[in-house]
């Protein structure tokens, strides 16, 4: 029962952090129609602006919070100057393109803040929270996680559904053509959109690394589980991102706990090859729209 | 208040207008007919910026709009319906309102709406609703009440009546009327029915192969039997 009961916790924790690293992915997709394999990298050097920032001697927070800029600064830059160039060409070029991002941001990594493990802090405690004789699997640190994802998800429903700038959004991302001749600036849209995505990236990666080690290929296995927990949501949905992930953290945590951590990487495979073959457009995927 | 002088637009090698010379007066509604692939719809979408001319220009009163972005057209007063509608379905109607007043470049207030509603009851019924559920005739109100919002000098129509019953055609026409009657509305109106257009427009432009064949006022252009075999078909 209490095994149960932490490896739910723990599922639910982890659920939250793929759930981020999701939305971030289909929050791109939904507006330029890349895959940004390069979303890793990306959110992975702003952990390493926080660790410099934090061993220079400020708080922790004061890291956290540059890191989320740097991270919207980044996502807009990548977008504006380096992505521009293949939107609305061939897919292909895209994805070549987030692939070559991908590698050239871990070499300059590499380069920058050394290849090598390095521990990251974390503002809560990482160990588990004692309820009378029994400690639970759920740590202070995991408290914080759920809850600066779910603020960051809700600021940002706030922000596409009741601002003008998140109608120019989403009209954008919907018919560009269209949101022009309305007088939308699309290609501003379409930054800040990335912008918004990698701070949302960016906060998964700093979530991941609380408390454990880092180094430049950490954050490259969770871009697979926020692709398939994306997959898993129908990839167009950003509610579908969010359910995609829990369903994921939770899968991946009882195939941990009770089958050995070892297989974790294949289900993860299994469920996306699951879902492409029974359900290719998602768990949620809609009825045809209506075409007239 | 529209001037277009030795328009040239091609895309690629395939030459789509052709130095075409037009004016649409003020107030006025002016039908530009023609068939299949004459190239009406590349002349609304070189006007509103969505495509550069190779040549010419075009005056939107005093300003030369031949090189301004497509985005920027509202703001200047212009309001293109595209063909095929351009409703965005995935959002509500109301959204889709809210979005065309946006274009003026000021905040929209929640009764800024109602006038649309007014005009057409039954999309206030459903302002809540996403766009994708409404019928053919529906969207169209729902565009046209869209580029109403930005509140435009100049109203760039595509085919509004393709796909649509008569009395709806009729109903949307009558409306066009009334604003350009009342509020001195300029419309440049694409039609594929030619009759029904040149039954609402004070001046016609008909074209052929991306030329300007005939340049003059409706009854005019409706009266001659010659070019109404030729080139519109009625
Ligand atoms: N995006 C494009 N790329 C290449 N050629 C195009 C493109 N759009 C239009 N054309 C060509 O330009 C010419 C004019 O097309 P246009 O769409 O302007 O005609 P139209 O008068 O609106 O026709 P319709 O009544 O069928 O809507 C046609 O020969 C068409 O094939
Ligand atoms: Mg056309």
């Amino acid at each position: 029962m209490q095994q149960l009961l932490n490896t739910a916790l723990g599922g639910l924790t982890l659920g939250m952090v793929y759930a981020a690293f999701a939305l971030a992915l289909v929050l791109i997709w939904r507006s330029t129609r890349i895959v940004n394999f390069a979303q890793a990298p990306m959110a992975m050097l702003t952990t390493f602006v926080a660790l410099t920032v934090i061993d220079a001697g400020y708080s922790y927070w004061i890291g956290f919070v540059v890191a989320l800029l740097a991270g919207l600064a980044l996502g807009a830059v990548i977008e504006r100057f380096v992505v521009r160039h293949v939107e609305g060409g061939p897919e292909i070029n895209a994805v070549i393109l987030t692939l070559g991002l991908f590698i050239v941001l871990h070499a300059l990594a590499s380069v920058v803040f050394g290849n090598r493990y390095r521990s990251f802090p974390a503002p809560f405690g990482i160990r588990g929270i004692e309820v009378g004789e029994t400690t639970i699997g759920l740590t202070g640190f995991g408290i914080f996680t759920v809850v600066a994802v779910l603020v960051v998800m809700g600021l940002l429903v706030a922000l596409f559904r009741f601002t003008d700038v998140g109608l120019r959004m989403r009209a954008s991302a919907f018919n560009p053509e269209v949101a022009r001749l309305l007088g939308v600036k699309v290609g501003r849209m379409l930054t800040l959109g990335w912008a918004l995505a990698a701070l949302v990236g960016s906060l998964a990666a700093l979530l991941i690394a609380g408390g454990s080690l880092v180094h430049p290929g950490y954050m490259d296995s969770i871009v697979v589980y926020g692709f398939v927990a994306a997959v898993l949501g129908g990839l167009d949905s950003p509610l579908g991102a969010v359910v995609g992930g829990l369903l994921l953290g939770l899968s991946l945590s009882f195939v941990s706990g009770y089958l050995g951590s070892e297989l974790v990487a294949l289900a993860a495979l299994g469920i996306l090859m699951a879902v492409l073959l029974l359900r290719p457009g998602g768990l949620f995927a809609q009825a045809q729209e209506r075409r007239v | 208040m529209l001037r277009i002088e030795g328009l040239t637009t091609s895309y690629g090698p395939v030459r789509a207008l052709q130095d075409v010379s037009f004016t649409a007066e003020r107030g006025k509604v002016t039908a530009v007919l023609g068939a299949n692939g004459a190239g009406k719809t590349t002349l609304l979408r070189t006007v509103s910026g969505l495509v550069r001319p190779d040549s010419g220009s075009v005056h939107l009163g005093e300003h030369d709009i031949s090189r301004t972005p497509a985005e920027a057209m509202p703001a200047l007063g212009l309001a293109h319906v595209p063909e095929g509608r351009g409703v965005i379905t995935e959002l509500t109607i109301a959204e889709n309102l809210h979005l065309g007043g946006l274009g003026r470049g000021r905040k929209v207030k929640a009764g800024d709406l109602d006038r649309v509603y007014d005009l057409f009851p039954v999309l206030g019924e459903r302002r809540e609703a996403r766009a994708h559920t409404l019928s053919g005739g529906e969207r169209q109100m729902l565009v046209v009440g869209r580029a109403l919002m930005a509140e435009p000098s100049l109203l760039l129509l595509d085919e509004p009546s393709l796909g649509l019953a008569q009395r709806i055609t009729a109903q949307i026409f009558a409306l066009l009327r009334d604003l350009v009657a009342e509020e001195g509305l300029t419309v440049l109106l694409v039609e594929q029915n030619a009759r029904s257009a040149l039954s609402l427009a004070d001046h016609g432009v008909v074209l052929n192969l991306g030329r300007v064949v005939a340049d003059d006022r409706a009854e005019v252009l409706a009266g001659d039997d010659q070019l109404r075999h030729a080139y519109l078909g009625f």
